[in-house]
C-alpha cells in the first residue's frame, strides 16, 4: 500500500468541508497541523478529534494535515477515516450514535411527492437539506459522486445518516449499480436508513440480492429493526418490460421509479421538453406499479430555474399517475408538492363523495349515492385517498365533517 | 499622545474609554438617554470678495487644490464612498499626501471598501495617523492587529453627520467626488460616467469642511442641474480623466438571491410581516441591499399585489428591484440614501418618486427627528446576535473587524427591525451568550429569523401574542442557540489582549463598545 493519502475537499467554493492529507510513518509520533477557517472557535477542538481518531485506529506515528473551510465533527471524522482506510486494512469503524431524531421509521404508502437528491460527498448540501421540508432526501452514492470519490462518500453519507437531522424526511441512500451496490449496503443498512434507491434495476433477481445482503448484513442482532424500503429506478428498455416483475418481486418493494436521461439514452434517443420518446416507458411504470400496489414515482426536471416548466412538468407527470417526482434543487419543492397536491376543487368533490359514502355506512346501505347519481367503489376509494392528502398537507381540517353542510 | 485613556464600564456593561485620541468621549448611557447641550459647531466665514466673480474656481490638478487648501501634518481629510469598490480619489488623495511627505493625517471616509487596501501602507508609514469612520477588510484585519497608530473610530452614517455637526470632528479639507458637476461647484451624482445616483454622504463636508474641492470627470458649464451639492459651499473644482470605475460603482452585492437556504429566511421574513400584520395599505419598508433583503422586497410585492396594497414609501438602497416595484405602483416613493445600479440612479434622475435623501433628514440623531423611527418593517444584517438580542455588525466571531456600521445603527429605530440571518455559516454559529462587539442594543431589534426558527424578542409581546396560533416555526432565541450549538459544537471565544484598538460610537455620539487587539 502507498503510505500518503488524501480524502476530502478543498478549494474556492467548497464550504463545510475538509481536505486531509494523511502520511503514516515509522517513528516521531503525531505531526498534527489544522488549517481552519473557524480556527479559533473550533480549532481546540479539530485538534482533538483528529487525535482521538488517529488513536482509535492504533496510530501512533503520522504526520496528518487538516485543511478545514468549516466542517462539522461527523464530517472531519469521515475525512479522516477515508484517509487512514486507503493506507491501512481494518476491521474498525470510527461511528458515531445515530442521533434520537433520527430514529424513525417510515411507512410503506407514506408520501413521496418530492425527493431531494444529494451528492454524496458534499457536506454542505446535506446539513440543510430537511429545513426544505423535502419527502424525502437522497444521499446519493451514485451519480453524483466521482468515480475516484465513492469510496469516501461511503464513509460521508454513513456519518450523515447517523448525525445530521433531516427533520422528518425519509432518509434515503441511492447505492452504486452491481458489487459496489451491494458493498455499499454495509455503509447504510446499520444506520436506520429508510429506503434504498436501485439504480438502473432490470430484473427482480436485483432485488431478491440487495435483500440478502440487507440480511445479512442486519444478521447479528442489530438494534435498529426498522424496515427498509426499496425503491428500484427504472432506467432501460429491458428494465421498461421487465417492470411489473420488478414492482412485485419483494414485500419492502414500495415504488417504482423511473430515470429518463439513462432510458432515452438507452432507447437512442434524446430527451425532449414534452416528452413523448419517454411516454411508453413511463405509462408502463404507472401501470407495473399500480399493478403491484406500490407507488409509481417520476424523474426529476434538470432545470432548476424555470419554475414554470417544472409546474407544467408536474401537472403532465400528475396527469399520467405518477405519485411523486424527484427533485435536483430545494426550490424545486414547494412547486412540486403545490402541484401534487389535490386542487380545492378535488377537495370539494372528493368531500361529496366520502361524506355520502360515511352516510350511507351509518344507515347500513351497500351503495353510495350522490343525489340520484350512483357512486363506484374505486371513484370512493380515489375521494377517500385525496381527503387523506389533503389532511396530512394541512389543507383540510381532521375533523371536517363535524362541519360539513350537505348541498 | 496616547491613543486612549480612563476606561470606564457603560450603561451597555462594556468597559470603554473616555479620552479618544486625545479628545473627550461620553460612554454609552442608554438609549436616548445622552441629551446633547449647546449649539451646532459653526464653519468658517468666507466672502466673494475672495472667490472668482466669474464663479470658475477650477483648480488644474489635485496637488495644487490640496496644497491651496492647506494640506499639512495632522488635519482630517474626508472623502465619500458613493463610488463603491470603484472609487479612484481617495487613495490618490493620500498619494499626493505622501509623496509630499505630510504625516499624521486623519482619514474620515463614510465607508471603506477593498479598493483602499492599499492605504494600508501609509497607515504604516505614519502618513495616516488613523481612520475614524469604518475599516474594512484588509483596513480592518490591520486595525485588528494593532497596527494603527491612532485609535480607530466606527460610527454610523447618521452618527458621522451628528459627530461634524457636534463639533466632535473637525473636517479641514474634504475632497467630494461627483459624477457631474460645474466650475463653481455645484455637483450631482445622477449624471456622467460615474453616475452612482445621491451625494448625500458628502453633504455634511461641504456644509461644516473648512475647505470643499470638488472632483470630477464630468465638468459641464454653470448651472450643473440638479445640484446636490451647492457651489456655494465649494472652494475648487478639480477635472480627472476618471474618477470611478462604473461595473465596481455597480455593486456586485446587489442580485436576489439564488441560495435556497437565503431564499427560506426571506419567505418566512416576508409571512412574518404579513402573519403580524406589519404590512397594510400604506405601510413603509427600509430595503437593503442584501440578496436576502432583496428577495424579501419580492415577496412583499406579491403579497401587495394580491391585496391591491401600495407601499407609501421605501427606504433604500435603491436598485432594479425597488425601481420596479415603483413603476409598477408597489411603492409610492423612494427615499434614496444610495443607489445600488443604473436602473436606480435612471429612476432618480428622471422620477419625481424617486427622491435623495442625505444621512441628515434620514438619520442624525441630533436634529428635530429623522426619517428611520417613521419606518415600519427594517430588514437587516448581523454577524452576530447574542440571547439578549444585542447584535454586531463590525466584527466576526473570530474577533477581527471586518466591516463598518453603515446606516444599521440608524435604522434601528424603525417600528419592527427584522434580522434574517443563517443560525450558522458553515460551522460559524450566529447566536452567542454576548456579541463580540455591541453594534445594536437588543432593547432595539425585535426579530431574528433563522433557517431553524424564528425567535422574538421577548419586549415585544404584541409580536409574540400576534404569532401565537403562526404556521412559521416561532422558538425562543435561547432554543435556537442550542440548536446550532448541538450541530457545530459549543465555540470557543477569541483571544484578545487587554488593548484597545477601535471604539464603536452610538447614534448620539457616546461610546458604546470597544474593539479589542487579536492575541497571536
Amino acid at each position: 500500500m502507498e503510505n500518503i493519502s488524501t480524502a476530502g475537499n478543498k478549494g474556492k467554493g467548497v464550504r463545510s468541508d475538509c481536505f486531509i492529507t494523511l502520511e503514516l510513518t515509522k517513528r516521531g509520533g503525531i505531526q498534527l497541523q489544522v488549517e481552519s477557517k473557524v480556527a479559533v472557535m473550533y480549532g481546540d477542538d479539530i485538534r482533538k478529534n483528529a487525535l482521538e481518531i488517529l488513536d482509535f485506529f492504533g496510530i501512533k506515528n503520522a504526520s496528518i494535515k487538516i485543511e478545514d473551510s468549516g466542517a462539522l465533527t461527523l464530517v472531519i471524522a469521515a475525512r479522516i477515516e477515508a484517509a487512514i482506510k486507503k493506507l491501512m486494512k481494518t476491521d474498525q469503524d470510527y461511528l458515531f450514535p445515530v442521533i434520537d431524531e433520527n430514529l424513525y421509521k417510515t411507512t410503506r404508502d407514506c408520501n413521496r411527492f418530492s425527493r431531494l437528491y444529494l451528492p454524496g460527498n458534499s457536506p454542505s448540501l446535506m446539513i440543510n437539506a430537511g429545513i426544505h421540508n423535502p419527502d424525502g432526501i437522497i444521499l446519493d452514492l451514485e451519480d453524483a459522486v466521482a468515480p475516484d470519490k465513492k469510496d469516501e462518500a461511503r464513509f460521508l453519507v454513513r456519518n450523515a445518516l447517523c448525525g445530521i437531522d433531516f427533520y422528518g424526511a425519509e432518509r434515503m441512500v441511492r447505492i452504486n449499480q452491481g458489487q459496489r451496490g451491494l458493498d455499499d449496503l454495509d455503509y447504510v443498512i446499520p444506520y436506520n436508513v429508510n429506503l434504498i434507491l436501485l439504480p438502473k434495476c432490470e430484473r427482480p433477481e436485483q432485488i431478491l440480492a440487495v435483500n440478502k445482503k440487507i440480511t445479512d448484513i442486519r444478521h447479528p442482532a442489530s438494534s435498529i429493526r426498522h424496515p427498509v424500503w426499496i425503491m428500484p429506478i427504472i432506467e432501460s428498455a429491458l428494465g421498461v418490460i421487465n417492470a411489473f416483475a420488478i414492482a412485485g418481486s419483494a414485500d419492502n418493494v414500495v415504488a417504482l421509479a423511473i430515470g429518463l436521461e439513462d432510458y432515452t439514452a438507452d432507447l437512442g434517443t434524446r430527451r425532449t421538453v414534452e416528452g413523448s420518446e419517454s411516454f411508453f416507458a413511463r405509462s408502463m411504470v404507472v401501470n407495473a406499479a399500480r399493478a403491484a400496489g406500490i407507488q409509481p414515482i417520476d424523474s426529476v426536471f434538470s432545470d432548476v430555474g424555470d419554475m414554470e416548466g417544472l409546474r407544467q412538468n408536474v401537472l403532465r407527470s400528475k396527469a399520467l399517475g405518477f405519485d411523486g417526482m424527484g427533485c435536483i434543487h430545494p426550490r424545486q419543492i414547494v412547486v412540486i408538492h403545490e402541484t401534487f397536491a389535490p386542487t380545492p376543487e378535488e377537495i370539494e368533490k372528493a368531500k361529496k363523495i366520502v361524506f355520502a359514502f360515511h352516510k350511507a355506512q351509518e344507515k347500513g346501505l351497500g351503495v353510495v349515492a350522490l343525489g340520484t347519481k350512483m357512486i363506484d367503489p374505486p371513484v370512493v376509494k380515489r375521494a377517500l385517498n385525496t381527503i387523506n392528502l389533503a389532511q396530512k398537507m394541512n389543507k383540510l381540517a381532521e375533523n371536517w365533517r363535524e362541519t360539513y353542510e350537505e348541498i | 499622545m496616547r491613543k486612549y485613556d480612563k476606561l470606564v464600564t457603560n450603561a451597555a456593561g462594556r468597559i470603554v474609554p473616555t479620552i479618544i485620541n486625545g479628545k473627550p468621549a461620553v460612554p454609552f448611557m442608554g438609549v436616548g438617554k445622552y441629551k446633547p447641550n449647546g449649539y451646532r459647531t459653526a464653519p468658517k466665514l468666507a466672502s466673494c470678495a475672495d472667490y472668482p466673480a466669474d464663479g470658475n474656481k477650477v483648480i488644474p490638478n489635485l496637488k495644487e487644490a490640496l496644497l491651496k487648501a492647506g494640506l499639512r501634518n495632522g488635519i482630517t481629510i474626508s472623502t465619500h464612498h458613493h463610488f463603491r469598490n470603484g472609487d479612484l480619489v481617495a487613495t490618490q488623495i493620500f498619494d499626493i499626501a505622501h509623496e509630499l511627505g505630510f504625516k499624521d493625517l486623519m482619514w474620515y471616509p463614510s465607508a471603506s471598501f477593498p479598493c483602499h487596501e492599499s492605504l494600508t501602507k501609509y497607515l504604516e508609514d505614519g502618513t495616516i495617523n488613523h481612520i475614524e469612520g469604518s475599516m474594512n477588510g484588509a483596513l480592518g484585519k490591520f486595525t485588528s492587529e494593532g497596527k494603527m497608530k491612532g485609535l480607530g473610530v466606527l460610527r454610523s452614517h447618521g452618527g458621522r453627520y451628528q459627530a461634524v455637526q457636534d463639533g466632535e470632528v473637525h473636517i479641514d479639507i474634504a475632497v467630494i467626488a461627483a459624477p457631474t458637476a460645474d466650475p463653481f461647484g455645484d455637483a450631482n451624482g445622477v449624471n456622467g460616467p460615474a453616475a452612482c445616483g445621491p451625494l448625500g454622504f458628502a453633504l455634511v463636508d461641504s456644509q461644516y469642511a473648512d475647505k470643499v474641492i470638488v472632483v470630477t470627470d464630468n465638468l459641464v458649464p454653470f448651472p450643473c442641474v440638479p445640484w446636490q451639492i451647492n457651489g456655494n459651499y465649494v472652494d475648487y473644482v478639480v477635472v480627472l480623466d476618471k474618477i470611478g470605475i462604473p461595473e465596481k460603482i455597480i455593486s456586485g452585492t446587489t442580485e436576489v438571491t439564488k441560495s435556497p437556504d437565503r431564499l427560506l429566511l426571506a419567505e418566512w421574513s416576508a409571512k412574518f410581516c404579513d402573519e403580524a400584520g406589519l404590512i397594510y395599505d400604506g405601510f413603509s419598508f427600509q430595503a437593503g441591499a442584501g440578496g436576502t433583503a432583496l428577495s424579501i422586497g419580492i415577496y412583499f410585492s406579491e403579497i401587495l399585489r394580491k391585496r391591491g396594497w401600495k407601499a407609501r414609501f421605501a427606504r433604500g438602497g435603491s436598485n432594479k428591484y425597488l425601481v420596479k416595484m415603483l413603476e409598477e405602483g408597489l411603492v409610492e416613493y423612494i427615499l434614496d440614501g444610495q443607489t445600488f445600479d443604473l436602473d436606480g440612479v435612471r429612476s432618480m434622475r428622471d422620477n419625481p418618486h424617486h427622491t435623495w435623501t442625505s444621512p441628515f433628514t434620514s438619520y442624525n440623531y441630533h436634529g428635530k427627528g429623522n426619517f428611520s423611527s417613521m419606518v415600519d418593517i427594517v430588514i437587516l444584517g448581523a454577524t452576530e446576535v447574542d440571547v439578549n438580542f444585542n447584535a454586531n455588525v463590525v466584527t466576526h466571531s473570530d474577533g477581527y473587524l471586518l466591516h463598518g456600521i453603515g446606516g444599521w445603527q440608524n435604522t434601528l429605530f424603525g417600528k419592527c427591525v427584522i434580522l434574517p440571518i443563517p443560525l450558522f455559516r458553515d460551522r460559524m454559529p450566529v447566536i452567542r451568550d454576548e456579541v463580540t462587539t455591541i453594534c445594536g442594543p437588543g432593547e432595539l431589534i425585535d426579530v431574528i429569523v433563522t433557517e431553524r426558527g424564528i425567535a422574538i424578542n421577548p419586549r415585544r409581546t404584541d409580536l409574540i401574542e400576534k404569532m401565537k396560533n403562526s404556521s412559521l416555526p416561532i422558538k425562543t432565541i435561547g432554543e435556537l442557540k442550542a440548536e446550532a450549538e448541538k450541530i457545530c459544537g459549543v465555540p470557543a471565544k477569541p483571544k484578545f489582549t487587554d488593548e484597545v484598538v477601535a471604539v464603536v460610537k452610538w447614534v448620539d455620539g457616546t461610546v458604546l463598545d470597544s474593539i479589542y487587539r487579536i492575541a497571536t
